[in-house]
């Protein structure tokens, strides 16, 4: 009746994780308390649950983000932990079976679901804004797709009290994850975990690019695109292409394990380095799909702060697109040692060391943007400041790493758990921070706080080079990656430091947990309110407009002339609005996203613990909440010009009253 | 929202052409079967009238069956056709590179 799952799935006898659970339930009643005592669960549903609206998808997907972050790091520090205390006679506090799960989960959760999440909450708030348009090609859709990841981060997290998390790494390699030797739920979890979040992922690459390119304002050509809209808009083809592969290769994988099939066996012709070759075929397109949206941020932020046009838009845009394209021929480098002849690891070498050419042009271009620029130094340019100089150091042991030869010593060494980090933290991570603070006052109509907001920045900045500096040369010594215990006494020293650069990173995070909390008490502060919708002086079109947005973003579509044309027209003094006033067709909002994601929720758990009948029953809960849908017609409306009216007025006199304030 | 609404060009194909193209799809089908299930070629000749028959298959659904053509209104979809064609060339003909590369080298077949 109940498949593999029974009452010994919980784990009871781990302290750790009995603590953890009961630290989570209490704030989980906490928020669901609080909602109910001030009455808050019909405006939540109505106006947050069953939203299609861009900007709010955007605010729920930074929101899963955040807490999937806590979650990460926790994995991390009590990683740090283990090898700061596993020394010589000291087995440390945890147990192999647990420490095993803790860095699958940690790198599974870090890219998938705080990662993945917080780059499509940015492009959800900023790329419709960007281009003029009132909302994603397909709203729907965009709701669908952010359950779907959410589904998959609960999850990932359900793992922790019923049953058990994969032991084999983030990327679940075979033979280890096979039936034959991870007989357990844990792969299953990792399974039905990413496969249904991609699926919102794919759903997000294809509604985006139809945005990008359906909806663009009238005048605005491809080469009028403002540069962020431009990452976005190659992160989805590069969704687009790659994540099938993903999808494939965990089916196949999913077919071993319950189907008894060998694709990826040892034994009846599996191949198990075909695994590794489909994975990574996602899998170096995944890492670029992550740092494109944020080289877009940098770029905006440069801009913007440095008070001056992007130096080189044009390379910057065909440096993008050249990262696209050979992000799909490099992903040999992730296994040169595999055993593949010299054509193939020096072709594919060849090709990585290419990739640094338009990532060094990139550099180039934010440096001469800041060359000469009247540069403020706000906590988002400190970011990206931040970021240029680690990313530049990520990207040339990167390069070290693309030589076969030097990849033959380094493979699986903490050399290269310090290079990815260096990259992902120093390029994405910063990169997401830098555009949350400077899209922040768009979303919510206030700033975040300058100086929390740079604790948080130097206690990262500071933390980072603690901790995986000390992994960089560790790695040179010999140390390898997903090490439990070990008695070499000249790695304990470094250890011990990168134990407290971890405590530092995790101030860092306290900071910008501060920076939230005071931000939102001072919000009313007449210095943090925005009232004009343009607190930072920019340059694109999400700033034409007022903060935080009206539903339909744009009381009228502005006609567009050229690369930054709200900046050209502001410094003229022009007025964008003159047409007359239309009423405005917009989407419903529908509870349809949220019933499709119970049921997918409910899928995947049944299919982790062979729990069949509920699986079909939820399936059929799928595409019956998808007929009764479709076959919905009452799902738009018109907003009426006088609530139009009505809002570009109260957007006028804040106008008004903030320049009476100056 | 409006824009999302007028991208309904394009012709939705003729009552003919669907019929047209199940014929054909119904005729590959059948000899795909047929040669495998006759053993009248060798397996290797198998393979090979498979893999023609599957890309012929493909071709027939895109024009009967997805409109496919060339088309002003098409571009875009003609466009990301030959894109895809072009990635699943990188994924498939790279995988086929490196796999028959490790098995050489590492003598496993």
């Amino acid at each position: 009746m109940l498949g593999k799952l029974s009452l010994s799935a919980i784990p009871l006898d781990v302290p750790i994780l009995v603590g953890t659970f009961i630290g989570v339930a209490v704030i989980g009643l906490a928020v669901l308390g609080a909602v109910t005592y001030y009455g808050k669960w019909g405006y939540l549903w109505r106006e947050w649950l069953t939203t299609v609206d861009h900007k709010r998808l955007a605010v729920m997907y930074v929101i899963l983000a955040i807490v999937m972050l806590f979650r990460g790091f926790a994995d991390a520090i009590m990683m740090r932990t283990q090898l700061a205390l596993a020394y010589k006679g000291n087995p440390g506090y945890l147990p192999p079976h647990h420490y095993d799960q803790i860095f699958s989960a940690h790198g599974t959760i870090m890219i998938f679901f705080m990662a993945m999440a917080f780059m499509t909450g940015l492009m959800n708030l900023v790329v419709p804004l960007q281009i003029g348009a009132r909302d994603v090609a397909f709203p729907f859709l965009n709701s669908l797709s952010f359950y779907m990841t959410l589904v998959g981060a609960l999850l990932i997290n359900i793992s922790l009290f019923i049953g058990e998390f994969a032991q084999c790494g983030w990327l679940v390699y075979p033979p280890l994850s096979e039936m034959q030797f991870s007989p357990g739920v844990g792969v299953d979890y990792y399974i039905w975990a990413v496969q249904i979040s991609g699926v919102g992922t794919l759903l997000t690459g294809v509604n985006f690019f139809t945005t990008i390119v359906k909806m663009r304002a009238p005048g605005m050509g491809w080469m009028q695109m403002p540069v962020f809209t431009w990452t976005a808009f190659c992160t989805t083809v590069l969704i687009m292409v790659s994540f099938p592969v993903l999808t494939v290769t965990l089916a196949l994988l999913s077919l071993d394990r319950y189907l008894g099939m060998h694709f990826f066996t040892n034994d009846a012709g599996g191949n198990v380095m075909l695994y590794l070759s489909m994975i990574w075929t996602w899998g170096h397109p995944e890492v670029y799909i992550l740092v494109i949206p944020a080289f877009g941020v940098f770029s905006e932020v440069t801009a913007t702060f440095s008070q001056k046009p992007l130096f080189g838009y044009k390379t910057m845009v065909y440096a993008t697109c050249s990262i696209m394209v050979l992000s799909f021929v490099v992903w040999v480098h992730h296994f040169f040692t595999m055993g593949a002849g010299a054509n193939v690891n020096t072709f594919f070498g060849i090709m990585t060391m290419i990739i640094a050419v338009p990532t060094g042009v990139k550099i180039y271009n934010w440096l001469f943007t800041m060359y000469k620029g009247r540069v403020e130094f706000t906590a988002p340019m400190y970011w990206t400041i931040g970021f240029m100089i680690t990313f530049s150091i990520g990207g040339m042991t990167g390069v070290m790493m693309a030589m076969p030869a030097a990849d033959w010593i380094l493979h699986n060494s903490l050399f290269l758990i310090a290079h990815f980090h260096n990259v992902i933290i120093g390029g994405v991570y910063f990169g997401y921070i830098a555009g949350m603070g400077f899209w922040f006052p768009k979303a919510f109509g206030f700033k975040l706080n300058e100086a929390w907001g740079k604790r948080a920045f130097w206690c990262w900045f500071i933390g980072f080079y603690l901790a995986f500096v000390p992994l960089y040369i560790l790695g040179l010594e010999g140390m390898t990656r997903r090490m439990n215990h070990y008695d070499n006494p000249d790695w304990y020293p470094w250890m011990l430091v990168a134990e407290a650069g971890a405590i530092v990173i995790a101030c860092g995070i306290a900071c910008q947990l501060t920076q939230l909390y005071v931000s939102i008490r001072d919000r009313n502060l007449p210095e943090n309110l925005d009232l004009t919708g343009d607190p930072w002086n920019g340059r694109t079109l999400e700033w034409a407009i007022s903060s935080p947005p009206p539903a339909y973003n744009f009381a009228v579509i502005p006609d567009i002339h050229g690369l930054d044309t709200f900046h050209t027209e502001k410094q003229l003094g022009l007025k964008a609005h003159g047409k007359p006033l239309a009423p405005i067709h917009m989407p419903k909002n529908t509870s349809a996203g949220v019933f499709i994601g119970l049921f997918a929720f409910l899928f995947g758990f049944a299919s982790i613990w062979y729990i069949w009948w509920l699986a079909a029953i939820s399936l059929i809960g799928i595409v019956a909440t998808m007929i009764l849908r479709s076959a919905n017609r009452d799902v738009d409306y018109y907003v009426p010009v006088s609530e139009i009216e009505h809002n570009e007025e109260v957007y006028s006199r804040r106008i008004a009253a903030a320049q009476a304030a100056e | 929202m409006a824009q999302a609404h007028t991208a309904h060009d394009g012709s939705h194909g003729s009552y003919s052409a669907y019929l047209i193209g199940f014929v054909l799809a119904v005729i590959l089908t059948v000899a795909s079967f047929a040669a495998v299930m006759t053993h009248a070629l060798s397996p290797g000749m198998a393979l090979a009238a498979l893999t023609v028959l599957a890309v012929v298959q493909i071709v027939v659904h895109l024009v009967f069956f997805l409109h496919m053509n060339t088309s002003s209104e098409q571009s875009w979809n003609l466009m990301c056709f030959i894109f895809a064609a072009a990635s699943v060339i990188v994924i498939i003909g790279g995988t086929i590179f490196i796999m028959h590369d490790t098995a050489i080298n590492m003598m496993s077949r």
